[in-house]
């Protein structure tokens, strides 16, 4: 019975997605319908907040926008993802940044990630 | 043929066709198999009734082995009737899949609720609740029943505490997210009433 239910999620799993962390900077490229045409929109930010599971995983996108921060939730394996491109990986020592919220400007970079 | 034996799987969540994360309850739906055709000259109304859930015929009541063995020979532990104005050509034995319905339509589902055991009048009824602090002792008491010297009696139906669950209880226009028609899974938007494991009918809505 559970296994009914967890092959019903995994068949909804992407597997063209590819790995990323809190802390990235990431381009969301998004479908948006609008009628009969349907266009791509990017959505580039920090990668805040990532929650696990089949289905249901989601993740938190924060940008800043004309002064104002804007944070969208995107389910991981959404169909309406076109696809995701890594910009930068961040260099964080936690999973959830809610302290971003609290900083603006040069407070809220966030360290690049060397690879030695 | 207007609707379906099923038994509730569970809840997760579903991409609907536009793409939006939806919560759905998986439902096993059939294979059914029709055991008895009611028609208009022998019984005086029309209706299906529909076998569910295949167990052997070793493991049923003679009575009920006997009236299936008229239609096939294979036992089920869930009987039920589905009204349906127009029987002809159907015949015992005829097996009905997911066929009849499709993605997006809305559907009627029934089934019995989990029981709650004993359930004061807050939970059973939403009565409102007393304060808990400043001296307060009327936390989840139901007030008054009725006045007193007239009628001198709580009326009939007073809303009180008791038993709570195992009722019959219908959601109407719950949207089919998807089928999969390998599995005979109905995914549906929404909760359904009972436990998991719960045996519900499914009803098409008439147009």
């Amino acid at each position: 019975m559970t296994n009914v239910i967890e092959k019903l999620e995994k068949e909804q799993m992407r597997l063209d997605i590819p790995k990323f962390d809190s802390g990235d900077t990431i381009k969301v490229h998004v479908k948006i319908r609008e009628g009969e045409k349907e266009r791509i929109q990017i959505f580039q930010g920090v990668v805040i907040k990532k929650t696990k599971g089949h289905a249901g995983a989601r993740f938190t996108v924060r940008k800043i926008s004309g002064g104002v921060g804007v944070e969208r939730i995107f389910p991981l394996y959404s169909p309406a993802i076109d696809k995701i491109e890594i910009v930068t990986k961040g260099r964080v020592r936690r999973s959830k940044l809610y302290y971003l919220r609290n900083l603006r400007g040069k407070a809220a970079r966030i360290k690049e990630k060397r690879f030695a | 043929m207007n609707g379906m034996i099923g038994k509730k799987i569970g809840m997760t969540s579903a991409f609907s066709p536009d793409g939006r994360l939806v919560p759905v309850t998986v439902v096993q739906v059939g294979p059914c198999v029709v055991t008895q055709v009611k028609t208009m000259d022998k019984d005086g109304y029309t209706a299906l009734q529909l076998g569910f859930d295949e167990t052997p015929v070793e493991r049923l009541s003679k009575p009920v082995a006997g009236h299936l063995k008229k239609a096939c020979d294979k036992g089920f532990r869930v009987l039920k009737e589905f009204r349906t104005q127009n029987v002809d050509g159907i015949e015992p034995g005829a097996v009905l899949n997911l066929d009849m319905f499709a993605i997006g339509e809305k559907v009627t589902v029934a089934g019995t609720t989990k029981g709650r055991g004993f359930q004061g009048t807050v939970k059973r009824h939403g009565f409102s609740r007393g304060p808990e602090t400043h001296g307060n002792r009327n936390h989840r008491k139901p007030g008054s029943i009725g006045n007193s010297a007239w009628p001198a009696k709580v009326i009939k139906g007073k809303r009180m505490p008791g038993h709570m669950g195992v009722d019959r209880e219908t959601v109407k226009n719950l949207t089919i997210v998807d089928i999969k028609h390998n599995d005979n899974l109905l995914l549906l938007k929404g909760a359904v009433p009972g436990s998991k494991t719960g045996v519900v009918e499914i009803h098409k809505i008439d147009k």
